[in-house]
């Protein structure tokens, strides 16, 4: 892992030895590449101002609701198609031929119906990360031994005791799965419905800076992104190996 | 990732026959839901939805012939996705076996250059369509190698895992049986690979529609993003859905030649 540390921070040194031997010394235009310098001024800019911190809030609490919802109705809808093998057989390959589709085909409804607020990102990117939960939970729920199921049931185990004690456990590393490749996803879904449409939010702010030819402020916003999202990713690691040891 | 691939319905759709009762049962029934579904559509279309905001099928289906198939400038648009999409694709699957392998042959390619590989796909590849944009044009060239940049890591990762879950024993076999390394490679490594790369072109698919899709709609000057843009800006929905069905319907098609040729090339595996 730690070699793994060296290499990542190595081929970062080397990305900024390129960008500075790019603008410093081959001279290319400042639209599309800025010296490092200024890019790092107004990094320094966006911090002191607090424009990061506010867009970060937006992006953040949009993800947090959209996920709440995609995770509340994916488990309750997988859960509901995994309670007999017919409904799987029936319903599965619709709800994974729909997610093999580029879904932000759709954002644009979601504009049209909820306005360009945050509504439509919340909506969006909760019907986007509501898949993987789905599928992760049928997956998963579908999986468990029928003999057990039925060893319970014949011992007197209510529904409610048989998914808390039988199925929950047995399908929890796939329902992990895909709890996280949700986040992740409904993270991407927030962003890229600002980056198209919207007031506010990180990618409202790599947008617009693009839109108004400030390439420093555009490479500023994406390397704080970029951060962002190592940082989430990071937590989302830290809480899926917690719940593995258990 | 994989989970999300390789669920339940497979398992039904292998053996149960085509005609066997059961099988059949269960295509009627998935009919009926989606005929159900688009019947609802056109209820609430008609009935209770605002008509500047939802439109219902049959009001979709007419302004497909009568106002996308009927504009040259739409249909050219349409097309110029199609082969946005063909060409970026092209590219991730050329680049992405080819680098994939490069990396993969050797334990230490794997070790040096995965790590990175992994970093970067962290990233939210969306993050960076405005500088691809800025940089590359608001052009074609600039879609193709966004949509590019994000379809070749699926495929890069999947050959990679490919050559690396050989198993040792086979690998041992071989050579003390005097294979040479090229022989090692076509008998044992290539025949591995094929159902990880498999799913590496899959989902490299996806992600390069997803990815010409993005900028196709980020770009309101030309393609499909200036006509959804003035669809939406007047509350027309009728032709807006019309235009968006007609794009999940191509890619659905490309979807379905890429896991028909999955199928085909993985059958000997199961």
């Amino acid at each position: 892992m730690l070699v793994n540390r060296i290499i990542q921070v190595a081929f970062l040194g080397l990305i900024a030895a390129a960008w500075y031997w790019a603008t410093d010394i081959r001279g290319v235009p400042r639209l599309l590449l800025p010296p490092m310098e200024s890019v790092g001024a107004s990094f320094g800019r966006l911090i002191e101002s607090g424009a990061f911190w506010s867009a970060l809030q937006v992006t953040l609490s949009t993800v947090a609701q959209a996920y709440l919802i995609a995770v509340l109705s994916g488990l309750l809808a997988g859960y509901l198609v995994s309670r007999s093998t017919f409904s799987v057989d029936v319903l599965e390959p619709v709800i994974s031929g729909i997610f093999a589709i580029p879904l932000i085909l759709f954002f644009p409804i979601f504009v049209l119906f909820l306005g360009i607020g945050v509504s439509s990102k919340i909506a969006f990117a909760a019907v986007y990360a509501f898949f993987p939960i789905c599928l992760n939970t049928i997956a998963g729920l579908s999986q468990v031994d029928e003999r057990y199921l039925r060893a319970a049931r014949s011992m007197g185990a209510s529904p409610f005791e048989t998914f808390r004690h039988i199925q929950f456990p047995a399908a929890r590393p796939v329902l992990v799965n895909g709890l996280r490749v949700s986040f992740l996803i409904c993270f991407a879904a927030v962003l890229g419905g600002e980056t198209l449409m919207s007031m506010d939010g990180l990618g409202r702010n790599i947008a617009q800076s693009a839109e108004a030819m400030a390439p420093a402020n555009m490479y500023a916003w994406i390397i704080f992104v970029i951060l962002t999202a190592f940082v989430l990713n990071m937590v989302v690691t830290f809480i899926e190996e917690r719940t593995k040891e258990h | 990732m994989v989970s999300v691939s390789h669920s339940a319905g497979a398992s039904a759709r292998g053996s149960a026959g085509l005609f066997s009762t059961r099988g059949a049962r269960i295509k009627g029934i998935r009919l009926l839901v989606i005929l159900g579904f688009v019947l609802f559509w056109e209820f609430a279309g008609r009935v209770l939805v605002d008509p500047a905001f939802l439109a219902p099928p049959t009001a979709v289906i007419q302004s497909l012939f009568g106002r996308i198939f009927a504009d040259p400038a739409i249909v050219r648009a349409i097309w110029m996705t199609i082969i946005e999409v063909t060409i970026a694709y092209a590219l991730a699957v050329i680049f992405g076996i080819a680098i994939g392998m490069l990396v993969g042959m050797t334990e230490r390619g794997r070790k040096a250059f995965f790590p990175i590989i992994v970093m970067i796909w962290v990233i939210p590849n969306v993050t960076l369509l405005p500088l691809f944009m800025v940089v590359f044009g608001f052009g074609p060239v600039g879609k193709i190698l966004y949509a590019f940049s994000g379809g070749i890591f699926p495929i890069m990762v999947n050959v990679i895992a490919g050559m690396r879950n050989v198993n040792q024993l086979y690998l041992r076999g071989a050579t003390s049986m005097g294979a040479s390394r090229m022989e090692v490679m076509r008998h044992v490594v290539f025949p591995n690979m094929v159902p990880s790369v498999f799913t590496g072109l899959r989902l490299g698919m996806i992600v390069t529609m997803l990815g010409v899709i993005a900028s196709e709609l980020f770009v309101s000057a030309n393609g499909i993003g200036r006509y959804t843009r003035a669809f939406s800006e007047v509350y027309d929905p009728a032709p807006l859905f019309a235009l968006i069905m007609t794009l999940a319907a191509i890619s659905i098609t490309l979807n379905e030649i890429v896991r028909t040729a999955e199928r085909r090339f993985t059958r000997w595996k199961r």
